[in-house]
């Protein structure tokens, strides 16, 4: 036993522990996965009720829900990019039985608190997309009759999605980091299993060095598919010349 | 080529418009014809864009009255979509649709506000888009378009929702010289074909040729409107003649 060398031990981690190392990877691609999803879709919802346009000519009920939708969503983003999301978790685990009266089980605990932590920081992602759209965009839609939704759907969530696609990556990687704070409730994602591995055998250095790298499999595979799902959005780099027929104006519809 | 109109369109009574105190619409009157093509010129600054904006309800009006078939459109119950799809808009900076291709920049509104099938609205879009002959185009996307090509399409764009009249912004102001000729064209092409437009423009060869009239707009009132023939050779206003003094100059 003496004679084995820090890579003996980590081959002999490997070959008795990878379906707990496996386990562990699985959960923690599945809630930074789900929840970065959710918190998008979080993301985008807040987003857009954030940018509803409010005409003085609106009947106060609107403009009252309208404020005191914002002030709500003022408060949830403020609050969870203000505080550890360690400590959230420990909050909603543990004060979910005592304030709502439901057990969650941890991975489900786990999923709920990412998305909700992502879609703080999508919000204002979001927004901020929204709002650098050009105003012509919005104009040129509301000039053909469109209305508030049907340019949202149409026109400027799309321009919006495409744009914040790498923001939206970047918060998936850090999601797949920051799951393992999600150990401190016992969710058996990578962070968590490494830990018993390494707790068992007393090799810190082997375990979590098989976890680094299998952190960084993850996260780079990740980014390399968003890559290539961004150049899918942006559509072919040319375009076909469609056949031509004789431009004929006396064809517009004489309207006099 | 006089034409006759006597039909109204729409009318302009008494409307208003300021930014915060700065008074830009002071009380205009003003009317365009089924059929007629006007030409609104004037200094920069002078209100010729929110009058335009007004007119859509991009801006809205402070006070008066845009009476549309009958009907004032700035009462509080009044559809402002199912107005404004009734007036296309061409602007300056073109405003395609970035997120879709030439194709669909002429479909979506088809599709969304006048509920036409999907595969009617593709003929009506090809129809337009050969009009402004940018039919083998369809499939690109306005990135990969030239300034001429892009406003050639925002055209298109315009008329496929059959409009009772189109609006122009300064529809040559943001084009290379090179270009601004092909754009002219088809607006020329469009007004003999009997198109209803209301056209904002500094090009005034274009004005004294395709205009039925002309309106001279300074400092947020309407100073002066006739003929061509009556803008350009004999106008009435000192101020008037200035400006296309200067305009000519420059020419
Ligand atoms: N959204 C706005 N907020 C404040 N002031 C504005 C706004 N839009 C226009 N103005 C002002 O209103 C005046 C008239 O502007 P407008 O754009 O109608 O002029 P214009 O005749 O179209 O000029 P140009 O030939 O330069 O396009 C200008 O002094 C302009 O600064
Ligand atoms: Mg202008």
């Amino acid at each position: 036993m003496e004679s084995m060398s820090f890579f003996d031990w980590v081959l002999k981690l490997i070959n008795e522990y990878w379906p707990m190392f496996l386990r562990g990877a699985e959960n923690t691609l599945f809630i930074a996965l789900i929840g970065t999803v959710i918190g998008f879709a979080i993301g985008i919802l807040l987003g857009v009720i954030r940018t509803i346009p409010v005409d003085p000519s609106d009947n106060w009920l609107k403009k009252g829900i309208l404020k005191l939708a914002n002030i709500l969503i003022n408060v949830y983003v403020e609050v969870f990019r203000g505080t550890p999301m360690m400590v959230q978790a420990m909050v909603i685990y543990y004060g979910s039985p005592m304030v709502v009266g439901i057990k969650l089980n941890n991975i489900a605990a786990g999923v709920f608190i990412v998305s909700i932590n992502t879609g703080a920081y999508m919000a204002e992602i979001v927004r901020g997309g929204i709002i650098s759209i050009d105003k012509g965009q919005f104009e040129a839609a509301h000039a053909i009759g469109m209305s508030h939704w049907q340019t949202m759907r149409c026109i400027i969530l799309p321009q919006v999605v495409r744009n914040i696609l790498p923001a939206t990556g970047n918060e998936f990687v850090i999601n797949i980091k920051d799951t393992s704070v999600l150990a401190v409730i016992s969710v058996s994602e990578l962070f968590f299993q490494t830990k018993s591995v390494a707790g068992n055998n007393f090799k810190y250095f082997e375990a979590f060095t098989i976890a680094c790298v299998m952190y960084l499999i993850m996260t780079f595979t990740v980014t390399r598919i968003l890559r290539v799902m961004e150049r899918k959005l942006d559509g072919p780099q040319n375009y076909d010349m469609m056949q031509s027929h004789t431009p004929d104006v006396k064809e517009v519809k004489n309207r006099a | 080529m006089p034409k006759s109109h006597s039909e109204t369109l729409i009318e302009i009574r008494h409307l208003s418009k300021s930014f915060g105190n700065h008074e830009v619409l002071k009380d205009i009157h003003f009317h365009v014809d089924r059929g007629e093509v006007v030409c609104i010129i004037g200094s920069s600054g002078s209100g010729k864009s929110t009058l335009l904006r007004c007119l859509n309800l991009l801006e809205r009006p402070d006070g008066g009255e845009i009476i549309y078939e009958g009907k004032n459109i700035l009462d509080a119950k009044m559809n402002v979509t199912a107005y404004r799809a009734k007036l296309g808009m061409v602007f300056q900076q073109f405003n395609l649709f970035n997120n879709l291709n030439v194709l669909d920049n002429c479909v979506v509104g088809q599709v969304q506000v006048l509920k036409r099938p999907k595969n009617q609205a593709v003929q009506t879009a090809e129809k337009y888009l050969s009009t402004v002959g940018m039919n083998q185009f369809m499939q690109a996307r306005p990135s990969q378009l030239s300034g001429g090509q892009k406003q050639r399409v925002a055209i298109a764009r315009g008329l496929s929702m059959e409009p009772d009249a189109l609006l122009f912004d300064e529809p040559t102001s943001a084009l290379d010289p090179e270009m601004v000729g092909e754009v002219l064209k088809i607006m020329k092409q469009l007004a003999e074909s009997g198109l209803t437009m209301l056209v904002v423009t500094h090009e005034m060869q274009f004005a004294r040729e395709v205009a039925d009239r002309v309106v001279f707009m300074d400092d947020g009132i309407i100073l002066e409107e006739g003929t061509p023939q009556e803008i350009f050779n004999q106008p009435k206003h000192e101020r008037t003649r200035n400006f296309l003094k200067r305009m000519l100059n420059q020419e």
